[in-house]
């Protein structure tokens, strides 16, 4: 039972150094990513909201190890990330894949989709010959839901929702264990989102699929996420199963996230809390916990340490010293 | 209840190839002041184009071309499509203003903020710079933004999307318009500041006894803040009622659809299987389904039946109005 998760990571920071100081002295640093430690189990959807600046991006491509952290470490399926040999390096690069935001800018214009889905094989596959890339090309294109003959296609014959699947195709046809999702549906209306999102889950069952899904749409999250972990400047503030999130929110910025997404239904119409402010400038983060400034519950023992991220039970964590609030669900027990 | 604005038939088209693409299709509305009426749909609708077409913002013709009436209710009543260019610029922002989803964008980077604010006050009223300056602080101080007067000397750069959102609306409001169009005003910005600024709009709507259009794709955006809803789908209005019936009892099997095809937060993590999608996408404006334009994504769809024109804007009862032929038989299957 007790598998290893496929990635973990250990107090993991990426900081970006804004400007050398006067005389190469070290200038400010933002905190983008400020000491995470998550871990995602093999086969299950970890889901990752926060707003803008929250830093949510940011800890996603540390941990695709597209930008070197500043410190802690990130381990793929036992393999430390900052030690992998350039061999091992190929080989976690096959095993973990992205899909991006935008579906009409992550496609390259000039290529047709035969093309676009041949070029990771060439890199990743290349004993196999070109008739062959054509027809794995074609089988994905079928599998995410988009007739096979469409590979001759280029991508502005497709709509937006079609390229997201293009997207995906192109991530999957490497044969990954890891997929990450950066706000893969927030570009998509949301008849088309439904779409993209049963895609997702459908082939996140079949193919036995880790993934890491970014957004900021807390629906989307509950819907597709086994885990949730909720992100605050840099930091995560609540870490918890999907359903234990949303039915018993811990930190006060969770419980502001989910009463401030509307809802169309009255029955469910929650009392609002209208959190003062914006997200503090991450190169000026306020001392203590970084939340405080905006959260409702703040008292003076706030101000003077950053709150751990403690288990409060099995499968939930959160960030907050004040263990006597009840906050308010998103559902109705 | 005082009506403000009245379009009536309203129809616009854009030149495509040599020849006129209709893209809006006999919209008819009033709004009254002190209320909101909301229009619903996904992209290519025609939301946004019939905002647009309110504030004649839309490419002169042959490029694009409006016809219908859009009754300007004051002392005389005016028709904004056919009144001179001139006139129509005295009206914009004087008497309807209108706010973007994309703030950054509607702000120009080299001014300030109190500069912008002041010109839109002065190019309207013969008041002096001193005189605007105060009422621009009066503004920045009624958009819930702290240090008002501060804020006249920094450029939209130095502030967050919510902020700059907040400049947005102070400008809008500057010479209080009777009608606030918001187009998707809070699409770009994180779940909590929207919460803030829905709840500003309220409030100084409240204050100013405003009527207000609101785009948006966002039904529970709609729940919070309008009193009537307009759904549209590819250029038609297919539903409107009180926003209260329209969210509760949809008629129109594209509005119960785009409703289903949201996650909600309720049922989170319980594992509730597949979201219900509508399948297909919005036709192409140049070939329009025959009979009812959302037939060919409909659960519900009878040949014979809803792909034969016309299909009438029906009011099913307390002016709810549904484009459907099949709502009763729907409605009575359901329960």
């Amino acid at each position: 039972m007790n598998e290893l998760p496929l990635i973990q990571t250990a107090d993991l920071k990426q900081h970006f150094p804004l400007h050398k100081g006067l005389f190469g002295g070290q200038g400010p640093v933002i905190r983008a990513v400020d000491g995470v430690s998550i871990d995602i189990p093999r086969r299950s959807v970890l889901g990752l909201v926060g707003e803008s600046g929250s830093g949510k991006s940011t800890l996603g491509r540390a941990i695709m190890g597209l930008s070197r952290p500043t410190a802690g470490t990130m381990t793929f399926d036992g393999i430390d990330m900052a030690r992998a040999s350039s061999s091992e390096l190929k080989s976690l690069r096959r095993r973990m894949q992205m899909v991006f935001q935008d579906p009409f800018s992550s496609l390259n214009p000039r290529m047709s989709i035969a093309e676009t889905l041949s070029v990771p094989l060439r890199f990743h596959n290349p004993g196999l010959s070109r008739s062959r890339r054509k027809d794995r090309a074609a089988e994905m294109l079928e599998r995410v839901g988009l007739p096979g003959q469409y590979i001759s296609r280029f991508p502005h014959e497709f709509s937006g929702g079609q390229r997201q699947r293009i997207g995906i195709a192109r991530a999957l046809i490497v044969q990954p264990d890891f997929i990450m999702a950066d706000e893969v549906v927030s570009a998509l209306d949301v008849s088309v989102q439904a779409q993209v999102l049963n895609l997702f889950g459908r082939l996140q069952r079949d193919l036995e699929l880790t993934m890491l899904f970014i957004t900021h749409d807390l629906a989307v999250v509950g819907h597709i996420s086994d885990f949730v972990a909720v992100m605050y400047l840099g930091r995560v503030v609540e870490f918890a199963s999907t359903r234990e999130l949303f039915s018993n929110p811990r930190h006060p910025y969770t419980e502001a996230l989910l009463s401030a997404a509307p809802s169309p239904k009255s029955a469910n119409r929650r009392k609002r809390i209208v959190l003062k402010g914006d997200i503090p400038s991450p190169l000026n983060p306020p001392s203590g916990c970084q939340f405080r400034t905006r959260c409702p519950y703040a008292v003076e023992d706030c101000s003077h340490e950053v709150p751990k991220l403690r288990e409060l039970s099995p499968e939930h964590k959160a960030a907050c010293i004040r263990d006597d609030l009840s906050l308010a669900p998103a559902t109705q027990q | 209840m005082t009506r403000v604005l009245t379009v009536e038939n309203l129809n616009i088209g854009f030149r495509s190839e040599g020849r006129e693409l209709p893209v809006v299709h006999d919209v008819s509305f009033t709004l009254e002041a002190g209320k909101t009426l909301a229009l619903v749909g996904e992209s290519g609708s025609g939301k946004s184009v019939t905002s647009l077409g309110i504030m004649r913002l839309l490419p002169p013709p042959p490029q694009s071309r409006a016809r219908g009436k859009i009754i300007l209710h004051s002392d005389e009543d005016i028709d904004l499509l056919s009144i001179s260019e001139a006139r129509m610029r005295r009206l914009r922002g004087d008497r309807i203003a209108m706010i973007f989803q994309e703030p950054l964008t509607s702000l120009n980077p080299v001014y300030t903020i109190g500069d912008q604010i002041i010109e839109a006050i002065r190019s309207h009223r013969a008041i002096s710079a001193r005189k605007a300056r105060e009422r621009a602080v009066e503004l920045i101080d009624q958009v819930g933004i702290p240090d008002a007067a501060a804020r006249l000397t920094t450029y939209p750069h130095e502030l967050s999307g919510g902020m700059r959102q907040r400049i947005m609306i102070a400008i809008a409001l500057a010479l209080e318009p009777e009608i606030l169009i918001a187009d998707e005003p809070t699409t770009a910005l994180d779940v909590t500041v929207q919460a803030q600024i829905i709840d500003l709009l309220r409030r100084l709507q409240a204050e100013t006894g405003m009527a207000m259009l609101f785009i948006t794709h966002d039904f529970g955006v709609v729940a919070d803040i309008a009193d009537r809803t307009i759904v549209m789908y590819a250029g038609q209005m297919v539903e409107h009622g009180q926003t209260e019936a329209v969210l509760e009892t949809p008629l129109m099997p594209y509005t119960s659809g785009l409703m289903r095809a949201v996650p909600e937060l309720e049922t989170a993590g319980l594992n509730q299987g597949e979201l219900q999608s509508i399948e297909g996408f919005v036709p192409n404006p140049a070939s329009l389904p025959n009979g009812c334009a959302f037939h060919p994504r409909c659960t519900h769809t009878l040949s014979g039946i809803c792909d034969v024109p016309p299909v009438p804007f029906e009011d099913a009862g307390n002016g709810h109005l549904v484009r459907c032929k099949r709502w009763q038989s729907i409605l009575e299957n359901a329960e």
